[in-house]
């Protein structure tokens, strides 16, 4: 194969060199103030749910939904919630619902091949912090990591996503640059911007076709 | 964007070839439209057509030839006002890339600057005013590809029939969508140039105009055409004899 | 009934043969026009601003002219930064060469069964059929793809691949290939079956395989966009990931990626963003608890580096998947994306497909086209589509030994030469046009109707009635300077 890979080069390289093109300025620009409603707008706009807490009270907002919203899944009895016991708000939510035995929270701990079955099946939602937010189209920054694992935001059907209101940004270059990602990429960084959706069939847009079908975003400020 | 010049004391009328053979009184109103501008209009007996036909269909170097004959039989500075959209385009837009590196690259550069869409003109350079003679009249305009997309003329001739008390302007429901001429195209794929064609004319007829009005002839042409075999009632024209008709009595 | 039509009609010689079967079929046309009227005016809302457009295409459009001129440079780059990351980059250069790659790949590692996101580039080198050769099974797990593959159709549009077929038919097939599944046209009730079966697949796969919507050098990074969410378990889910991509995908920085990505789903659906775009560099990394053990990155030729050797048709590598110029296409409109007969449909399709298939095969799709300008004029990268078509037109019908084009002369006709040799004396002599216009003004409209190109323009218009002189002879007796 590197054959192949000398003939490719090989001849792209014998190709007159096309000019380098001065790259024409470009940006958006969101003021400050705007970030926090346009952010919402747009999420809810992509059928996103966006609620506003503080770090002390979410937990309990978050119990007081999922109870209202009952198991998706089939379980018996209580909903199975995905969180990651290792980091602040993963412990925020154990301490805060040692009192609910109807929500059990569920650590993903252990690696997608011994905990495949649970994962695909028998998680009904998923909380997870993010890296911020983006105004300009209403997007969840996820940098995925070992205490939350990738398909947390993606296998249950309910995602439920922590964003710190100082962390949204106006727009995906301005988060770029302020967190510095090329200077080092995570396994998988991850833009949300909605439950996942489709509109393959005639044009009709319609949910939760393999990822979440609903996306509840809580705002914490502060 | 296409740079408004001064309005010039003589200007050059370039009449393209299919006015030439089906639409001379569109040529003729048009260049009537301009002298009652108060502009000396010369007509080079040299011109014949701009060359996109031959460019269109890949024969390069048969359109250079031609080209080059309206270049040199538009020997003086002056603008070149085109009763078409399409041809305005092809010498404006296209010349330079057909002329690239050859010995006359930047005379036909300079033809191609000084080439302006007859509407525009009349609008932006002639600031004509019109007033309507004509009876009450409900018409539509159809723009071509290239007056649009290479000349940039989208609200001039629009703006220039709600100019006129008597005539009721109905825009069509898709206006920037092709009728389906294409030049060659028509009779290459005469069965998807059928269907664009019928769509524009429903699209007319769905207005209820009695007249549908455009700046391309080619577009007229075809239009025209369709209406006539499908029996849909109506008149299509070029807009420079419709408004010298209303505003001249012709 | 609708996709029975468009199948065939991908089976007739050339697309004015296919075209006219298209059509013919009222549904399609009712179906292609509907599906075209919502992404256009979903486009034009997303941008309102015509400056705010223009300055973001001048900078997409020039970032991948960038991309394109360090082209060589960048795709070093990016196999060293992906290796680094442990990213394996494969070199493709041809289809069948990277069929066998990724065949081998899947072998290696014992693969049964493959899960697919979304990807033209699997379909442009029909990795299906390979692999099924071969037995490997692969299903598709993108909505449109998966009702594609159920019909054993091939997609019509790049972006929304069962466009052609409506909720019934797609219905009907569900109920036909998917076991214990009552008939129903509920567009839910579809998409919570497919998400039922495709979790099933999703958990049993062997290997994940993807496109790639932007490969970034600088830092060796995969970035696929997507809504459904299966690009994603197709990356994540399975024990390996092969992802497949053009070799002109490659783009210098990060930072490029905001821009593009901007435009890329703005003209492709008229979205802002999609749900979901997913960067990805490494494998599983050591404490990790989901991802790929192993990601591949096969890099396909398959023809680019013969396009890029020309300087013109080097902009068709600028090309960004986004489907607007299909969507503005009012060919594409009318006659849908199979009678293409082409992986890549619609004025994108026009102009790559002669050049990766040959002008001998493809000459034909050049012309499919009014040069309207439509495609050109919403290309989120400014590719001047219409210039393309021209240029390939002349490739077909020159030889010329020095051209680049495969298949160049391919639809050479000594006849049309000479028909354009006499159209060049007559418009090129002053005294010859005067006389052939006035011969014509005057004997022109005895010409019958059934003469060869008047009687396809007589099919659907009346003749065209010739004045009964020139304007040349009539501004003289009106008094119009003549020099």
């Amino acid at each position: 194969m590197s054959n192949a890979r000398t003939a490719i080069l090989d001849r792209l390289r014998a190709a007159r060199p096309a000019p380098l093109p001065v790259l024409p300025e470009w940006s958006v620009t969101i003021p400050p103030a705007e970030r926090l409603n346009r952010f919402s707008e747009r999420l809810e706009a992509s059928h996103a749910e966006v609620v506003t807490s503080t770090s002390g009270h979410w937990p309990s907002l978050l119990a007081e939904r999922l109870k209202a919203r009952g198991n998706t899944q089939g379980s018996a009895n209580g909903s199975s919630v995905h969180y990651p016991p290792g980091t602040h708000h993963g412990r925020c939510l154990a301490d805060a619902w040692t009192d609910k035995p109807e929500l059990r929270l569920v650590a993903y701990d252990q690696p997608v091949e011994v905990l495949k079955d649970t994962l695909v099946h028998r998680v009904d939602a998923a909380v997870t912090a993010t890296r911020g937010g983006i105004a300009e189209t209403g997007t969840l920054i996820l940098w995925p990591s070992a205490e939350e694992p990738r398909l947390m935001s993606l296998l249950p059907p309910l995602h439920v996503a922590l964003v710190e209101a100082k962390e949204i940004y106006g727009t995906l270059t301005e988060a770029m640059m302020v967190q510095n990602w090329s200077a080092g990429l995570p396994t998988n960084a991850l833009l949300i911007s909605g439950p996942s959706k489709t509109a393959d069939i005639e044009q009709t847009l319609a949910y939760g076709v393999h990822g979440p079908k609903e996306l509840l975003v809580i705002v914490l400020d502060p | 964007m296409i740079p408004i010049p001064e309005k010039p004391d003589t200007f050059y009328f370039f009449g393209t070839c299919l006015i030439d053979l089906f639409y001379p009184e569109a040529g003729l109103a048009g260049m009537e439209l301009l002298r009652r501008q108060g502009i000396r209009v010369v007509f080079p007996s040299g011109q014949s057509c701009c060359g996109q036909p031959a460019r269109n269909c890949g024969f390069a170097e048969e359109a250079r030839a031609v080209a080059r004959q309206q270049v040199q039989s538009f020997p003086k500075p002056w603008p070149i006002v085109v009763p078409s959209g399409s041809c305005a385009g092809m010498m404006r837009e296209h010349y330079p890339e057909l002329f690239a590196g050859e010995a006359d690259e930047a005379e036909a550069r300079a033809f191609a600057g000084r080439v302006y869409e007859l509407t525009w003109f009349l609008v932006h350079v002639c600031k004509i005013a019109l007033s309507d003679r004509g009876e009450p009249v409900r018409v539509t305009f159809h723009g071509s590809c290239h007056s649009q997309r290479e000349m940039g003329v989208r609200e001039e001739p629009r703006a220039l029939l709600r100019d006129l008390a008597n005539v009721t302007f109905v825009d069509l429901q898709r206006p920037a969508e092709c009728c389906g001429f294409g030049g060659t195209f028509s009779v290459r794929l005469p069965a998807v140039s059928g269907a664009m064609v019928a769509d524009k004319v429903a699209d007319i007829a769905a207005t209820g105009a009695a007249e549908v009005l455009s700046g391309d002839c080619g577009c007229l042409l075809n239009i025209s055409g369709a209406m006539a075999k499908s029996g849909t009632p109506g008149r299509a024209r070029h807009i420079a004899e419709f408004l010298m008709e209303r505003c001249y009595g012709k | 009934m609708g996709s029975n039509l468009a199948t065939s009609a991908a089976t007739a010689p050339d697309f004015a043969a296919r075209a006219s079967i298209a059509l013919a079929d009222d549904g399609l046309r009712r179906k292609f026009r509907r599906a075209m009227d919502g992404l256009m005016t979903k486009r034009a809302a997303q941008f309102p601003d015509p400056e705010a457009w223009t300055s973001l295409r001048a900078r997409g459009a020039a970032i991948r002219r960038r991309s394109l001129a360090r082209l060589p440079q960048l795709l070093e780059q990016l196999e060293t930064r992906c290796r680094a990351n442990g990213i394996q980059v494969h070199w493709a250069e041809t289809s069948a060469d990277a069929d066998r790659i990724i065949q081998g790949i899947l072998t290696d590692h014992g693969v049964r069964t493959l899960i697919k996101g979304k990807s033209m580039v699997s379909e442009e080198i029909h990795l299906n059929d390979f692999l099924a050769e071969h037995s490997i099974s692969a299903v598709e797990s993108d909505l449109g793809e998966f009702v594609i593959q159920l019909a054993h159709e091939t997609p019509s549009h790049i972006i929304m691949p069962c466009i052609h077929k409506s909720k019934e038919d797609v219905a009907t097939l569900f109920r036909d290939h998917i076991p214990n599944q009552a008939y129903t046209d509920d567009v839910d009730a579809l998409t919570a079956t497919a998400r039922r079966v495709l979790r099933e697949q999703f958990a049993g796969a062997d290997a994940g395989l993807s496109g790639v919507n932007f490969a970034i050098a600088e830092t060796g990074t995969l970035c696929l966009v997507e809504n459904e969410g299966n690009g994603r378990l197709s990356t994540t889910l399975p024990p390996l990931h092969v992802a497949v991509m053009g070799l002109e995908k490659v783009v210098e920085r990060l930072e490029d990626v905001p821009p593009l990505l901007s435009l890329l789903t703005r003209s492709a659906t008229g979205q802002a963003i999609t749900t979901y775009v997913n960067f990805i560099s490494s494998p599983r990394k050591e404490g990790e608890q989901d991802g790929p053990r192993e990601v591949h990155l096969v890099l396909l030729d398959n023809g680019r580096t013969r396009i890029f050797g020309d300087p013109q048709l080097q902009e068709t590598l600028a090309c960004i998947r986004c489907g607007a110029c299909m969507n503005h296409c009012p060919v594409y409109t009318r006659v849908g994306g199979h009678a293409y007969d082409a992986v890549y449909p619609g004025p994108i399709g026009k102009i790559l497909t002669p050049q990766i298939d040959g002008l001998a095969t493809a000459g034909d799709l050049p012309h499919a086209s009014s040069l309207c300008g439509a495609c050109g004029e919403v290309c989120p990268v400014a590719i001047p589509i219409p210039n393309l078509l021209v240029r390939l037109r002349g490739e077909a019908a020159h030889q010329n030994s020095a051209s680049t084009v495969m298949g160049a002369g391919a639809r050479h006709s000594s006849v049309e030469d000479w028909v354009w040799r006499g159209w060049r004396l007559m418009h090129q002599v002053p005294l010859f046009y005067r006389v052939a216009t006035r011969v014509l003004t005057r004997i022109g409209n005895a010409m019958p109707a059934s003469l060869p190109m008047l009687n396809a323009w007589t099919s659907v218009r009346t003749k065209p009635r010739f004045a009964r002189r020139p304007l040349n002879e009539l501004v003289r007796s009106r008094g119009f300077d003549h020099e």
